[in-house]
């Protein structure tokens, strides 16, 4: 069966693109190819780029969906700057990703999808795939959609349903490009389509089809042969940094013993949280889907106060609507989880796409002195861990807790070490005792400043709490000046203290130096593989990362000090760095910012790096 | 259909017999001297221990407005909340846990204007809390700006003019948002208003009782034409079910079904009896003659008063536990680390 044994090209790290019309199933399809390589070794990062709109006009540039996978024998940061090997269904989805694409890079094309209609509506003056335009790629013209009509002939399948299983046609030359077993996309088919086994068979007919294909075209001398990567040993998983979130907080709810509320309202991208939490009842997540925004944390705030360990999930124009309740929450010093999934800004802005916009909002956007715990996440699997953070920090310090994650980072995807529950540290909220002793609601843990979670049915500790400020220790309504300014200090010397309990920042590369680079949340990736790469060509560059941001880290201001230049790295106007200079007012900061709805590439960070150490 | 009459089984019962001293607290009751509001706050101490739950296991919940001062003023668990989202916050305490008896307090701006969207969300959707709703037709606390319910016409400090507003009817309101249970009575029968409250906590869903409340310095006798002792017995209908509606003197009058209306007539004139006036049913599903009797008014007609919906249908706090217990009956996964290894993983050696 096979033509002429092709060449094997060994390499570390592949990015493959699969880009097409809305409908088309890229995203399935892209999927599917990323669960082949998470089995067959491969560290992986995955992210989903898709528009707006539902079903924008077909063909168009505005109904381009892709999915990017980043697949490597290394540790993966990043979904990867520039692609190796792109899958284009239609004219308007090469067009919209060219641009990302490398020289000499694999470009497998659908050719029945260049036809002079689409190619027009693409916006082409002429057929790409004939005049030479592409002639920097290895083009691969593959007449898929008659190759999977003609795949499914013999079993009866209609036009429609053939057609719609083109993409599996193309990922299967893909199998077969990379070298993959189909046995894992076989098994898919099978488990998705239990119920209609017939379609579990067309799909595995396509597909086979398309890796047979695949091994008669002559233009392909080689597969690629990505090596399984070294990982820490253990069992994995495959995880979107929203899913991620999902379990972080349901994990906390387990081990804090408290019942998961959640009161959210639908918006992109923060929506799969709410959609993942309602799936989990079995383990005694109560969620309440809202009317609003308002409605959604205003419902975490009653929950909080019953003793639930309540959550709401949301993103920018949502935390916005939600600033007010935020105060009530802080003032009635109640626990509550606000995740925000950062999206472009301001108003509603670039709703799909990423951007660390929000970072003043979660810190200053409320009215009153209103401190809160603002902690970032920074991989898709560490959403996990500071999901669970986020909860933790917000029930032991009775105060509310705002987890920054992002677009890219709630859609991404990232191989996930799966944790055993009994590995992780255990929740001890400060709950009343029955009856207790002179229990006032404000009476503090001189330590922490905490006060008690007195939760309402428990005899003996029937209170009263609200949004007027209340008496020191005994929760009465007061406006006594000297009572707000103790009480305002106290809501801040309590989240301060949070510091104590936190670990203390780390720093990749040498603790002295002339260029320190700080990043926040989801650009870690970025970051530090263009960091990994300036200090292997042996320049002294650090790296401090952070997660924890209200508080900071208390040995932060000396991390700082140590060097000559700091620069700060941020997918917004200069929040972070502002922050800094707030807070440690040093005359050395420096940054790189971007608001273009798309992260870091390594290139532009290195070379800024570089830059800032050649100028003296 | 004779519904249930038990109070709710899912909350605790007291084991001693409270009294209403036993929900009095100990903060100065800030209201002007003569607001309704005092007479509302003694009705519900009173009821309180008649419903004969566990004193810890009622909650008041409340907005912003006079009204919602309401917790601070009873010794029970409460929360304070912010401007028109108190049915938000009460929401959230009985989701989260159903073994307490919510009541919120909150007036006519507060869950009629600011607080609009949640308050027909949280009657939709039948969350069993007990919503008592000052109306006094005017925002107090800001001293004396018009509100959703103020009468068209009237002037206030921000209508000078008069408003040009249509008002808001509440029970019209509530049935619109499709709701179980709807009383109206006025502050100055504090029989009424606690026979109203023990109903509304009998009751499993979303109980509305709108209150004609008295504003003494804002809005003064805007009842006065309906509630006073000089027309209650022309203007006011009490109903009670099963009974027929009569009202006036010596309840000589009555309203009685004509075509698709009500009219009101009198018994002994043109053959009418007892036996043509319609009879109070407020457990019918069909919330039509419950809508009709909500929107009677003076001149032409009286008003109604008492419980005048009170039907049947499955509370969302009770469809959650459900849910719930279905899920962890039905599901593979019953704790986290089931749920961390379930479906595609594989292992790294």
């Amino acid at each position: 069966m096979t033509q002429k044994k092709k060449n094997i090209i060994e390499r570390e790290e592949v990015v493959v693109k699969f880009v097409g019309d809305s409908g088309d199933g890229m995203q399935l399809t892209g999927s599917i190819f990323s669960d082949s390589a998470a089995i067959a070794g491969n560290d992986l990062a995955t992210f989903p780029d898709f528009p707006a709109e539902i079903r924008a006009p077909q063909n168009t540039i505005a109904g381009v969906s892709g999915f990017q996978v980043h697949v490597g024998k290394e540790k993966i940061h990043t979904i990867g700057d520039q692609v190796d090997v792109l899958v284009a269904m239609n004219p308007a989805s090469l067009k919209a990703n060219l641009k990302w694409v490398k020289k000499g890079a694999t470009i497998l094309v659908d050719a029945d999808a260049f036809d002079e209609k689409s190619i027009e509506k693409a916006g082409y003056k002429d057929n790409p795939l004939t005049d030479n335009s592409l002639e920097s790629y290895l083009l691969l013209k593959a007449k898929i959609t008659t190759l999977t009509k003609e795949s499914l002939k013999d079993m009866g399948v209609d036009t429609k349903t053939a057609e719609r299983s083109k993409n599996m046609f193309a990922l299967g030359m893909l199998y077969f490009i990379f070298d993959r077993d189909l046995k894992q996309a076989f098994h898919y088919f099978e488990t998705k389509f239990k119920k209609n086994p017939r379609l579990a068979d067309i799909n595995k007919v396509v597909l086979q089809s398309g890796y047979n294909y695949a091994d008669t075209i002559e233009a392909l001398e080689s597969v690629i042969h990505v090596g399984p990567a070294k990982m820490k040993k253990g069992r994995y998983r495959n995880i979107t940094g929203n899913v991620a979130t999902a379990w972080g907080l349901l994990a906390a709810a387990e081990k804090s013993g408290r019942p998961l509320f959640l009161g959210s309202y639908p918006i992109t991208p923060a929506t799969e949280i709410l959609m993942e939490l309602s799936l989990h009842k079995s383990l005694g997540a109560r969620v309440f889907q809202a009317e609003d925004e308002i409605a959604g944390i205003c419902s975490a705030i009653g929950a909080s106060y019953t003793g639930s360990m309540a959550c709401t999930t949301t993103s920018g124009p949502g935390l916005s609507l939600k600033s007010e309740a935020i105060g009530l929450a802080v003032i009635t010093e109640l626990p509550l989880i606000i995740v925000n999934v950062q999206r472009g800004g301001p108003s509603t802005g670039l709703p799909t796409k990423s951007e660390q916009s929000d970072l003043y909002q979660a810190l200053f956007g409320r009215n009153g002195e209103c401190p809160v715990i603002v902690i970032a996440a920074s991989t898709p699997d560490n959403c996990f861990y500071y999901a669970f953070e986020a909860a933790k920090l917000s029930m032991e310090h009775m105060t509310p807790c705002i987890l920054l994650t992002d677009g890219a980072l709630g859609f991404g995807s990232a191989l996930f070490r799966i944790p055993k529950m009994s590995e992780l540290p255990a929740i001890k909220p400060p709950i009343a005792k029955a009856n207790e002793p002179d229990f006032k609601p404000y009476k503090r843990d001189p330590e922490t400043l905490v006060r008690k979670w007195a939760i309402p049915g428990t005899e003996g500790l029937r209170h009263r709490i609200g949004g007027l400020e209340k008496e020191n220790i005994t929760g009465v309504v007061t406006t006594d000046p000297m009572n707000h300014q103790v009480m305002v200090d106290l809501r801040a010397a309590k989240v301060e203290k949070v510091a104590d309990f936190i670990p203390e920042q780390t720093l990749d590369g040498p603790a002295k130096g002339d260029l320190l680079v700080v990043s926040w949340g989801g650009t870690y990736g970025s970051v530090h593989q263009a960091v990994q790469k300036v200090q292997a060509e042996g320049k002294s560059v650090s790296h401090a990362h952070f997660n924890y941001i209200m508080p900071l880290p208390k040995n932060t201001g000396k991390i700082l000090k140590n060097f000559k230049k700091i620069l700060v790295c941020e997918l917004n106007s200069g929040q972070f760095v502002n922050y800094l200079r707030m807070k440690f007012p040093l005359p050395n900061f420096y940054q790189i910012n971007k608001v273009q709805a798309l992260p870091f590439t390594i290139q532009e960070l290195t070379e800024k790096f570089n830059q800032m150490l050649e100028e003296k | 259909m004779e519904p249930n009459e038990i109070i709710n089984p899912t909350v605790e019962r007291s084991t001693v017999q409270l009294s209403k001293a036993d929900f009095e607290s100990d903060q100065m009751v800030k209201w002007c001297p003569g607001c309704g509001a005092h007479a509302i706050l003694s009705a519900l101490e009173r009821v309180f221990p008649k419903i004969g739950y566990r004193k810890e296991n009622f909650c008041l919940v409340s907005g912003i407005g006079c009204s919602s001062r309401f917790p601070y003023y009873v010794n029970t668990y409460g929360i304070h909340g912010i401007h028109g989202r108190a049915a938000g916050i009460g929401t959230g305490v009985k989701v989260a846990n159903p073994r307490l008896s919510v009541w919120i307090a909150t007036g006519d701006g507060d869950s009629l204007a600011i607080g609009g969207n949640h308050f027909i969300h949280i009657i939709r959707r039948n969350v069993d809390v007990n919503i008592i709703l000052f109306n006094n037709q005017i925002y107090g606390l800001t001293k004396g700006q018009y509100s959703p319910t103020t009468p068209m016409g009237k002037v206030t400090k921000t209508s000078p003019q008069g408003t040009i507003e249509h008002p808001f009817n509440v029970g019209e309101l509530v049935m619109g948002a499709q709701g179980t249970f709807y009383a109206r009575v006025p502050d100055n029968d504090i029989n009424l208003m606690t026979e109203a409250m023990f109903e509304a906590a009998k009751h499993d869903g979303t109980s509305v009782m709108e209150i004609l409340q008295n504003c003494i310095i804002f809005a003064d006798k805007v009842h006065f034409d309906i509630i006073s002792k000089e027309h209650r017995e022309e203007n006011m209908l009490v109903v009670h079910n099963g009974e027929p509606m009569l009202f006036g003197k010596d309840k000589k009058k009555g309203l009685r079904i004509n075509g698709t209306q009500l009219e009101v007539v009198e018994l002994g004139k043109g053959g009418i009896t007892e036996s043509d006036i319609l009879v109070h049913d407020k457990y019918n599903p069909d919330p039509g003659i419950h809508l009709m009797l909500a929107k009677l008014a003076p001149p032409h007609f009286p008003m109604v008063f008492g419980v005048i919906r009170s039907a049947i249908f499955p509370t969302y706090d009770d469809l959650v536990e459900e849910q719930i217990k279905h899920a962890k009956a039905s599901s593979k996964i019953k704790c986290m680390d089931d749920l961390l290894n379930e479906g595609d993983t594989w292992e790294i050696k």
